[in-house]
């Protein structure tokens, strides 16, 4: 008696099962596609529509009840989240492969400093904003507005025993700080040229304190050469030196001319394409080699700041720096015997 | 804005936060779609229009005349990535073209002409909410056999996904929108979903249809060329873009900043002013042998 009601519970209970799912159960010829991570599903069956608008009408809508039946149960398999009495669901990443909008951002090259302390392996380190100002008594900026040390702020500049006393100390305080605001907005802009790859004018256009003689002549030619006819009808002043290296002229050797000079030039030709050995220009070896000697001393000089501690820094950097310059020059001395051909003779850069 | 040799220069803060809006990002923002009439549009494709606008988030309707204004310089101009241009001659009655654009130039666009539509204020019955995200359901073979169809499928669902959302509230699922390709047209149909008990957890589904019906035929086509397809899809290397530090969303959306304060010396903290508890003169000073409760000297003062 009691196997039997056993049985008949087990029958019950598989009955009662199917006769739930039976509501929530959809019977498709091919599975759909679900992309759940956008709400979407795509049905591959067949669809045959019948001809009259109201039959049509109920079979789009049976179609669409049977689709969305499937997709909200792909949606309730998820696993769900309650948050303030709001059942949520996280919804997996979507699947539809979907164009972007513009295209990806470019990276921009890093900036002439940013260059230089890769190279140097100089790292960032974190200031605080605020710094004591021992004339003011209080707390200041570090920089901006009402900064802690502000030479053009000073009510009191002892005029040096070197400088013209007829001088004005504050304007020229305030002069050479326009100088380095330029300078700096200058470089800023040459750093996002060089981002974006326009050509820029070089170095010695932008007025500086000291300008160097060849860096004025340089000024002097570009200024000569931006006119409509590249400077071909400008005057010179009556002492100015006439410009020399103008313009990039090749210069061809005579159709007939020396034969013998002819006969040697090709046969080197043929010996240098011949040899199997590649050419070697000596210093733009050497001088790679020691770039990226370098290059490994930052590294292995920031590997080492990012292990010791602040106080300990100097030292330590001095210590590395002697160590690092001692292993590279034992490094190159070891390497130099190897392989790849080296010229005999190797500067010892760095010091 | 001035110019300097091609870097545009932001004067304020507003500005730049504008320009780093539409700026191209590795994360991108949801996509906007543009709705613009032509110069004869029909009463059918003016009401589809208006129709659609409700349908997609983020949408701009504009009425212009394209002579003069390049759809180019207006996607520009509004930062919208997606179109929808309407309009109705005698040899293309009640047309819609679907389109969408990389980089401000156009990648996809599909033209298709409406047969049958029925609006939304035709339907009699009560509509879901504005801006809830809606399910797509596409049915027919042919969106998956056919290339035309396939990027159709994909241009469509651009337009009406609506923003990508990590979570979603099992309730809120209101809105499908069921495209079907059969005997050579599309049928679109838009319901409100109801959620019906059954026997189990996952609900069974009844549903009641709203919005606008649409029947498409699918005309002229221009599809992007392959390398340009490709070039659009090209995904960045799995960086995460830097969160903003201090800033937090809830689960609702709500934006949530931190604010980090000074100490503040809490005895000197200026609270309500009670009139009754303002000290009079004359009052009672408590000497420092007396034994006065703390309460008694407070309701003399």
């Amino acid at each position: 008696m009691a196997a039997c009601s056993v049985e008949d519970v087990l029958a019950k209970a598989e009955r009662d099962e199917a006769e739930r799912l039976k509501s929530i159960s959809v019977v498709k010829e091919l599975e759909l596609e679900f992309d759940v991570g956008n709400l979407l599903a795509l049905d591959k069956n067949p669809v045959e529509l019948r001809g009259r608008s109201q039959d049509r009408e109920e079979l789009l809508r049976a179609l669409a009840r049977d689709n969305v039946q499937l997709l909200v149960n792909e949606i309730w398999k998820l696993p769900a989240e309650r948050t303030d009495d709001v059942l949520v669901v996280k919804l997996p990443e979507a699947s539809t492969k979907l164009p972007r909008e513009k295209p990806l951002p470019k990276v921009r090259p890093p900036t002439k400093w940013e260059q230089f302390a890769k190279l140097k392996g100089i790292q960032k380190k974190k200031k605080t904003n605020l710094v004591w100002d021992e004339v003011h008594k209080e707390w200041r900026r570090r920089w901006g507005y009402k900064r802690a040390k502000d030479d053009t702020k000073e009510w009191l500049i002892e005029v040096p025993e070197t400088a013209d006393p007829s001088e004005d100390q504050f304007a020229k305080r305030n002069k050479a700080k326009k100088e380095r605001v330029a300078k700096n907005e200058f470089n800023r802009l040459r750093n996002i040229a060089r981002a974006s790859k326009t050509p820029v004018a070089g170095l010695g256009l932008a007025p500086r304190a000291q300008q160097s003689k060849s860096e004025l002549a340089q000024a002097v030619s570009v200024a000569r050469t931006s006119t409509a006819s590249v400077g071909k009808f400008q005057d010179r002043l009556p002492k100015e030196k006439a410009p020399r290296h103008t313009g990039k002229k090749r210069k061809f050797q005579p159709l007939l001319g020396d034969f013998g000079n002819e006969k040697q030039k090709q046969l080197e030709m043929l010996k240098v394409m011949e040899t199997k050995k590649p050419r070697l220009d000596v210093t733009k070896a050497v001088n790679k080699q020691l770039r990226e000697d370098e290059e490994e001393e930052g590294r292995t000089r920031r590997k080492k700041g990012s292990g010791k501690k602040g106080d300990r820094g100097k030292r330590g950097a001095a210590g590395g720096k002697g160590k690092g310059a001692k292993g590279s020059k034992g490094g190159k001395g070891a390497r130099s015997t190897k392989g790849k051909g080296r010229g005999p003779h190797m500067k010892q850069g760095k010091r | 804005m001035a110019h300097l040799d091609g870097v545009v220069k932001p004067k304020t803060k507003r500005s730049k936060r504008f320009l780093d809006h539409r700026a191209p990002k590795l994360l991108e923002n949801s996509k906007n779609a543009m709705i613009m009439k032509g110069g004869n549009t029909s009463e059918t494709v003016t009401q589809a229009l208006k129709d659609i606008v409700i349908k997609i988030p983020f949408s701009f309707i504009t009425n212009l005349l394209l002579l003069f204004l390049s759809q180019e310089f207006f996607s520009k101009k509004t930062d919208c990535s997606l179109f929808l241009f309407g309009s109705h001659n005698k040899k293309r009655p009640n047309n819609l073209v679907f389109g969408r654009m990389f980089d401000f130039h156009v990648l996809d666009m599909f033209e298709m002409g409406i047969e049958k539509f029925t609006a939304l204020k035709n339907i009699k019955n009560e509509k879901c909410a504005e801006g809830t995200k809606p399910m797509l359901i596409f049915a027919g073979e042919l969106f998956d056999v056919d290339n035309e169809y396939s990027r159709l499928r994909n241009v469509l669902t651009d337009f009406f996904r609506g923003p990508v959302v990590p979570a979603v509230r099992l309730a809120g699922l209101e809105h499908i929108l069921h495209f079907t390709a059969a005997d050579g047209k599309i049928f679109m149909r838009s319901y409100r979903v109801l959620l019906k008990k059954s026997g189990c957890r996952t609900p069974r589904i009844e549903l009641e249809e709203i919005g606008p019906s649409f029947d498409f035929v699918l005309r002229r086509t221009h599809l992007a060329s392959d390398d340009l397809y490709k070039t659009a899809h090209k995904q960045p290397k799995g960086l995460k873009p830097k969160k903003k530090k201090n800033i937090s969303h809830d689960t609702f959306g709500t934006k949530f900043g931190r604010l980090h304060m000074q100490k503040q010396n809490l005895d000197k903290l200026q609270t309500r002013k009670m009139k009754g508890l303002r000290k009079r003169r004359g009052a009672v000073v408590v000497e420092n042998g007396g034994t006065t409760s703390p309460k008694k000297i407070k309701t003399q003062e």
